[in-house]
Formats: structure tokens, C-alpha cells, sequence
């Protein structure tokens, strides 16, 4: 799915050790494979299956996600920063595209 | 309509049939809860407290059911969360999310949007770096259902 447009929210700039909540949203239909079209045929499985965060490289968090995942993924997490540096956003789609996004962080 | 004795008993063993396939559905539902819960904790039981589920009562739309995790934690190197499953026992698949967390995370909080497919509990359960395991269960009320049936 080529407009799955991923969004974050990070604050620009944190103080050294503190914890800061990030939001992330991607928008993609999570198709749950569950589903039936008009002609009764299963619509396949097309859903993001996996997330990660990084910062300066070294894992934050990361999730497996499964079809009971809402449309348009949202998630929710904090990150404790000690240096300024970038947060990078990875989600994976089950027909292997890969979406990132990235982040700057000063910490002051 | 007058109901013949045979019409009668064709509607009784279509009723038990109907039962019977019901209540297999729902407990096999059950099972496989119960084996992933086994999986993620090792065939441990898991231990109440630690742990909040976070999630409405009432879900009036089951596409969106907001919840969120929150496990105590100081998060250091000899003692944080690894992991936290999320399973809704009355889904096809009982099988939400994994988030898993780290040292850099900070604290293990989480929060997603998840689909309910009828008024289920909701189930979350923890993995401490020590190999304990804290779960949290909470029932939430569907009104429209999210699967698209």
C-alpha cells in the first residue's frame, strides 16, 4: 500500500534523563482478513505487523502487532533521552514495504 | 402452521446441533487464550498485581477500543519489563499485540487502539526481566462489533 503516510509527535527538546511520551499513526486499513467482499470472496490478510523505535540506533521499543490492531495504527510510548540525537520510526507491512520516519531530539 | 411430530424433532436436533457448535466455538476461544497465555509466560502461572489494564467499560464502537498498559517498574538494568501481551479472549484470534520495552524506554507504559469483535475481557499480561509474570484482565462492553462480519 503505497499511502500508508506514517505521523509522530516527539517534543523538540527534552531535559537530560527525562522520560518523553511519543506518539506515532500510520495510516493503513489493517485489512483483518476476517473480512468478506460483495461477492462473498475473504478479503486477505494486509496488515502492519511489526513496529519499532530507535534512538541513536539502540532499540526504545518496538511491538508485534496483530489484525485485532485498529485501522490506522496508533501507538503510544515513552522514550528516557540522555543526548540530543534522532529517533527513527520503522513500521513493516505484511507485503514486506517498509515505512519510517524520523525524529530530532535536542536534549538540553 | 401445525408443527407434525417429525417437524418437531428435525427443529430439537437442529437446536442441540446449534448448542453443541456454539459452545464448542466459544470454549475453543477460551483454550487458545489459555495456550498463549502459556506460551508467553512459560507455563507459569501468572501473578495478579503490578500490572493495570487500561480500558472503557463500555466500548460503543468496537473498530476503535482505546487501552493502554501500565506495569511498575524502576526499569534498571536488574529489573524491568520485558514484554507485554495483549489478548481479547472473545476474538477469532485471541492474539492483539506485543509491545516489547527496554532499558531506554524509560517506563513501561504503552497505549494503542485495538477491534473488539462482541463484549469480551480484554487480557494483559507482563514479563519482568527476572522471568515473573503479572497479568490484568478487564471486561469490556461492545455494542457495535469490530470484525466486519
Amino acid at each position: 500500500m503505497a499511502d500508508a503516510k506514517p505521523r509522530v509527535k516527539v517534543p523538540k527538546t527534552a531535559a537530560k534523563g527525562e522520560v518523553i511520551t511519543l506518539k506515532t499513526l500510520i495510516s493503513h486499513q489493517m485489512e483483518s482478513g476476517q473480512r468478506k467482499d460483495k461477492e462473498g470472496k475473504t478479503i486477505p490478510r494486509q496488515i502492519i505487523n511489526k513496529f519499532t523505535c530507535e534512538y541513536n540506533g539502540q532499540p526504545v521499543f518496538s511491538c508485534d502487532l496483530d489484525p485485532a490492531v485498529s485501522a490506522n495504527p496508533y501507538l503510544e510510548f515513552t522514550a528516557k533521552v540522555e543526548e540530543s540525537g534522532t529517533f527513527k520510526f520503522t513500521w513493516v507491512d505484511d507485503d514486506g514495504s517498509i515505512y519510517t520516519a524520523e525524529n530530532e531530539l535536542k536534549v538540553e | 402452521m401445525t408443527l407434525t411430530r417429525r417437524d418437531a424433532l428435525g427443529l430439537a436436533a437442529g437446536t442441540v446441533a446449534f448448542l453443541t457448535f456454539g459452545g464448542k466455538l466459544a470454549f475453543a476461544a477460551a483454550e487458545e487464550t489459555a495456550a498463549a497465555i502459556s506460551a508467553f509466560t512459560g507455563g507459569k502461572e501468572p501473578a495478579t498485581g503490578k500490572i493495570t489494564l487500561d480500558a472503557p467499560e463500555i466500548a460503543e464502537n468496537g473498530n476503535t477500543v482505546p487501552v493502554g498498559v501500565t506495569v511498575e517498574s524502576p526499569m534498571t538494568a536488574d529489573d524491568h519489563v520485558v514484554s507485554v501481551m495483549i489478548l481479547a479472549e472473545g476474538n477469532p484470534n485471541p492474539q492483539v499485540a506485543t509491545f516489547n520495552f527496554t532499558l531506554m524506554s524509560g517506563t513501561a507504559e504503552a497505549k494503542t487502539r485495538i477491534r473488539l469483535a462482541k463484549t469480551q475481557n480484554v487480557v494483559a499480561i507482563a514479563k519482568m526481566s527476572d522471568g515473573s509474570t503479572y497479568i490484568d484482565k478487564k471486561e469490556v462492553k461492545v455494542t457495535i462489533g469490530g470484525c466486519g462480519g
